[in-house]
C-alpha cells in the first residue's frame, strides 16, 4: 500500500478535525522512520522497506501524530497520577483543620490556599480529583459494557428486545436529563459515591446501545457476514468475532467522552447538593463551599479550573482517537 | 405531512404517560414527606395520620397516580404537598421568567454561533479560526455552574471594590415585582443569559462550521465556483442555507441540556425560575411540586423534538415522512 499525501489547502476533504498536527510535530516523531507522508516517487525509492500494516498499528500512527491529542493524554496521565497518588502526594490530610490559618491565599505552604476552616485546598483538590475519576472511569466503563451487550442483541436480533430499548430510550430522552439526574440522587443517592455512580450508569448505557444497535443494524445484512454464516458460523461468532470489532471505533470514542460527561454531571449534582456528599471529598462539593467565601477566589477557580482540565484533557483524546480510529481513514494526517 | 405529525403526536402521548407514571413511583417510593413532621413534637401522631389520610398518602402508589392525574386535568396540575398552594401560578409565573432569559440567550447564542461559526469555516485554519475553536472547547469542558460563579464572583468584586454596579449579581428586580421588560430587569439577567450563552455558542459554532465545510466541499459548490458566482454569492446562497439545515436540529435538541443549565444558573443567581422552583421542591421532597416540573418540561422536550423534525421536513426537500 503506497502512501500519498493527500491534498491540503482549503479544500483538504473531510477534515473536520479541530486543529491539525503541524509540520513541525510531523519532522520529530516521524523522523526514524523516513517520512511517512511520503510523495509517490520517494516511496518508490524505499519501495523494499514497505511493510504491511495492521489496522491498529495506522490508528495508532494517526492518534500519536495528532498534537493535541497527545497533549490532552499527557495532561490526563499527570492528573489522574495525582488522584491516584493522592496520599502520597497531598501535603496534609484531607480533614486536617487549623484554625490558625483560615483563608490563607496561594502560598508555599499551601499551593491553593486554605479554605474557612483552614483545611488545605490544594489535599482536597487532589483527593477530588480521586472521586471524579473514579466516579467517570467507573460510570464509562460500566455504561458501555451495558450498552454494548444490550445494543448487539438488540440490533442482531431485532424482535421485542429492539423494540423495548428503543422505547426505553425514548422515554429517557423526553425527560431533561439533569432533571432526571437530581431526582433520581437526591431520592435515591444517600451522597453516596457508588449509588450516585450507579445512577448515572442507568442514564448513560442508553446512548451507547443506540450506537452499537445502529451499527449491527447495518452490519448484520452486510455480504461478509452473510458469507461467514453460509459457511457455518453461528450466531455468536457472527456477533462477536465478526460484527464486534467493527463497533469497536466508534464504541471507545463514545466510552472515552462519556468519561468527562460523567465526571461534568457528577460535579454539578454535587455542587447543587444532590450528588456526592461530604465526607467523599468531590471537586462539585469543594465548588458549592467556596459560594460561601467569595472574596476568597482560590476556593472557586482552583476546583473548577481542575474539571475544565480534566474534561478538556479527556476531550483532547476523544477527538484523537475519532481520527485514528476511523478505519476508513487509511491516510496520514497531515 | 399533517399525517406525520399527528402520528409522532399520538405517539408521544404513550410516552408522556409512562415516563410521568415511572418518575411518580419512583419520587413516591423514595422518601415519606411526611418524615420530617413525624419528628416535631407539635404535631401529634392523630395528626400526622388525619394528614396521611387527607393527601391519600395511604393509598397504593398506583391509585395515588391515577388521582395525581386527575388533579393534572380537572385542577391544574393540583396542588403543593407541603404548602398546599395551588401549582399552577407558581409555574406559569416561573416559567415566564425561565422562557425570558432563556429566549434571549438562545437568540445571542445563535446569531453569534451562526456568524463565526461560518467566518471559521471560511478562514480555516486562520488565527481566527484556531482562537474560535479554543474557545468553544473550552466551552464545552467547562462546567455551566462553574462559570455562572466566576462571572458572579467578578461583578460581586468590581460592585464590592470599585463601588460600580454594572450588572447586578442575584435576584430578578431591585423592587420584588418590578416590570418583566426594563434597564433594571435586563442588569439582572445580563449574567445568567451571558452563563448560558456561552455554553450554548460554543455547541452551535462548532456544528455550523463543521457543517460549513461538509458543503463547502460537496460537489455542487464546486460547479457553481466554477460557473464563476461570485464567492460571497457561493457562500451566502450555496453554502450558508444549506449548512443551516442540521443547526435547526440541534438548536431544538438542545432544549433538554437548556432546561438543565436553566436549573443550576437559576439556583446560583436566585432567579425565580422553573429550575430554581424545582430544586427547592426537590429540597423538600415536594411530590407533585418535582411532578409538575416533570410533566411540564417534559412536555416541552417532546414539543421541540417534533418542532425540529418538522422543520427539518420543510428545509430539506429530500426528506419526506409518509
Amino acid at each position: 500500500m503506497t502512501e500519498i499525501k493527500p491534498e491540503q489547502g482549503p479544500m483538504a476533504p473531510s477534515d473536520d478535525s479541530l486543529f491539525p498536527t503541524n509540520q513541525a510535530v510531523e519532522g520529530e516523531i516521524i523522523a526514524p522512520e523516513g517520512s511517512m507522508v511520503a510523495t509517490v516517487d520517494d516511496t518508490h525509492a524505499a519501495g523494499l522497506e514497505l511493510k504491511v500494516r495492521s489496522q491498529w498499528s495506522y490508528a495508532r500512527m494517526r492518534f500519536f501524530r495528532h498534537r493535541l491529542a497527545l497533549i490532552g493524554l499527557f495532561g490526563l496521565v499527570v492528573i489522574f497520577s495525582a488522584g491516584i497518588f493522592a496520599g502520597f502526594i497531598a501535603p496534609y490530610t484531607f480533614e486536617e483543620i487549623d484554625l490558625n490559618n483560615i483563608l490563607q491565599g496561594p502560598s508555599h505552604a499551601h499551593y491553593f490556599g486554605t479554605d474557612a476552616l483552614g483545611r488545605d485546598e490544594f489535599t482536597r483538590v487532589v483527593w477530588g480529583i480521586r472521586t471524579s475519576m473514579e466516579v467517570g472511569v467507573f460510570v464509562a466503563l460500566v455504561s458501555t459494557f451495558v450498552g454494548l451487550i444490550i445494543g448487539a442483541v438488540a440490533g442482531y436480533y431485532g424482535g421485542w428486545l429492539d423494540n423495548l430499548l428503543m422505547r426505553f430510550t425514548d422515554l429517557v430522552l423526553t425527560l431533561p436529563l439533569l432533571a432526571v439526574l437530581l431526582t433520581a440522587t437526591a431520592l435515591l443517592g444517600q451522597g453516596s459515591q457508588w449509588r450516585v455512580s450507579l445512577i448515572l450508569v442507568f442514564f448513560f448505557w442508553t446512548g451507547i446501545a443506540r450506537v452499537v444497535r445502529g451499527i449491527f443494524l447495518s452490519l448484520r445484512e452486510k455480504e461478509y457476514v452473510e458469507a461467514a454464516k453460509a459457511s457455518g458460523a453461528g450466531d455468536a461468532r457472527l456477533m462477536f468475532r465478526h460484527i464486534l470489532p467493527n463497533t469497536l471505533g466508534p464504541i471507545v470514542v463514545n466510552a472515552t467522552l462519556a468519561v468527562g460527561t460523567a465526571i461534568l454531571v457528577e460535579a454539578a449534582l454535587s455542587f447543587l447538593g444532590f450528588g456526592i456528599k461530604p465526607p467523599t471529598p468531590s471537586l462539585g462539593v469543594l465548588v458549592s463551599e467556596a459560594r460561601a467565601n467569595p472574596e476568597q477566589w482560590w476556593l472557586t477557580v482552583f476546583p473548577g479550573l481542575t474539571i475544565v482540565a480534566i474534561v478538556l484533557c479527556v476531550n483532547f483524546v476523544g477527538d484523537g482517537l475519532r481520527d485514528a480510529l476511523d478505519p476508513t481513514q487509511r491516510r496520514m494526517r497531515a | 405531512m399533517l399525517t406525520y405529525i399527528v402520528r409522532r403526536i399520538l405517539y408521544s402521548i404513550p410516552v408522556l404517560f409512562f415516563s410521568t407514571f415511572l418518575s411518580f413511583i419512583f419520587v413516591s417510593y423514595a422518601g415519606n414527606p411526611l418524615a420530617q413532621l413525624k419528628q416535631n413534637p407539635r404535631f401529634s401522631p392523630q395528626t400526622i395520620e388525619n394528614m396521611t389520610h387527607q393527601l391519600h398518602l395511604d393509598m397504593p402508589v398506583i391509585q395515588r397516580y391515577f388521582l395525581w392525574l386527575q388533579d393534572v386535568f380537572t385542577h391544574k396540575l393540583g396542588n403543593s404537598l407541603y404548602t398546599g398552594q395551588a401549582l399552577w401560578p407558581q409555574i406559569t409565573r416561573t416559567m415566564g421568567h425561565t422562557a425570558q432569559f432563556i429566549i434571549i440567550s438562545e437568540v445571542l447564542a445563535l446569531i453569534l454561533g451562526i456568524s463565526i461559526g461560518i467566518y471559521s469555516a471560511i478562514r480555516q485554519y486562520s488565527v481566527f479560526d484556531y482562537v474560535f475553536t479554543s474557545i468553544s472547547f473550552l466551552g464545552f469542558a467547562m462546567p455551566t455552574f462553574w462559570l455562572a460563579l466566576l462571572l458572579q464572583i467578578a461583578f460581586t468584586d468590581i460592585f464590592l471594590h470599585y463601588n460600580i454596579r454594572i450588572f447586578y449579581t442575584s435576584g430578578l428586580n431591585s423592587l420584588p415585582g418590578g416590570p418583566a421588560w426594563s434597564w433594571d430587569r435586563m442588569q439582572h439577567l445580563a449574567l445568567p443569559i451571558a452563563t448560558l450563552c456561552i455554553i450554548s455558542f460554543a455547541l452551535y459554532s462548532r456544528y455550523m462550521r463543521a457543517s460549513m465545510l461538509d458543503v463547502i466541499n460537496s460537489d455542487y459548490v464546486r460547479t457553481a465556483r466554477a460557473k464563476g458566482v461570485s464567492e460571497w454569492r457561493v457562500i451566502m446562497r450555496h453554502v450558508f442555507r444549506n449548512a443551516l439545515i442540521p443547526i435547526t436540529t440541534v438548536a431544538a435538541l438542545n432544549f433538554g441540556a437548556l432546561l438543565g443549565g436553566a436549573i443550576v444558573t437559576e439556583t446560583i443567581f436566585s432567579l425565580d425560575g422553573i429550575g430554581f422552583f424545582f430544586i427547592q421542591s426537590l429540597a423538600t421532597l415536594d411530590l407533585y411540586a418535582v411532578m409538575a416540573y416533570l410533566l411540564i418540561t417534559a412536555i416541552a422536550v417532546v414539543v421541540f423534538n417534533l418542532i425540529a423534525d418538522i422543520a427539518y421536513g420543510f428545509l430539506d426537500p429530500r426528506i419526506r415522512y409518509d
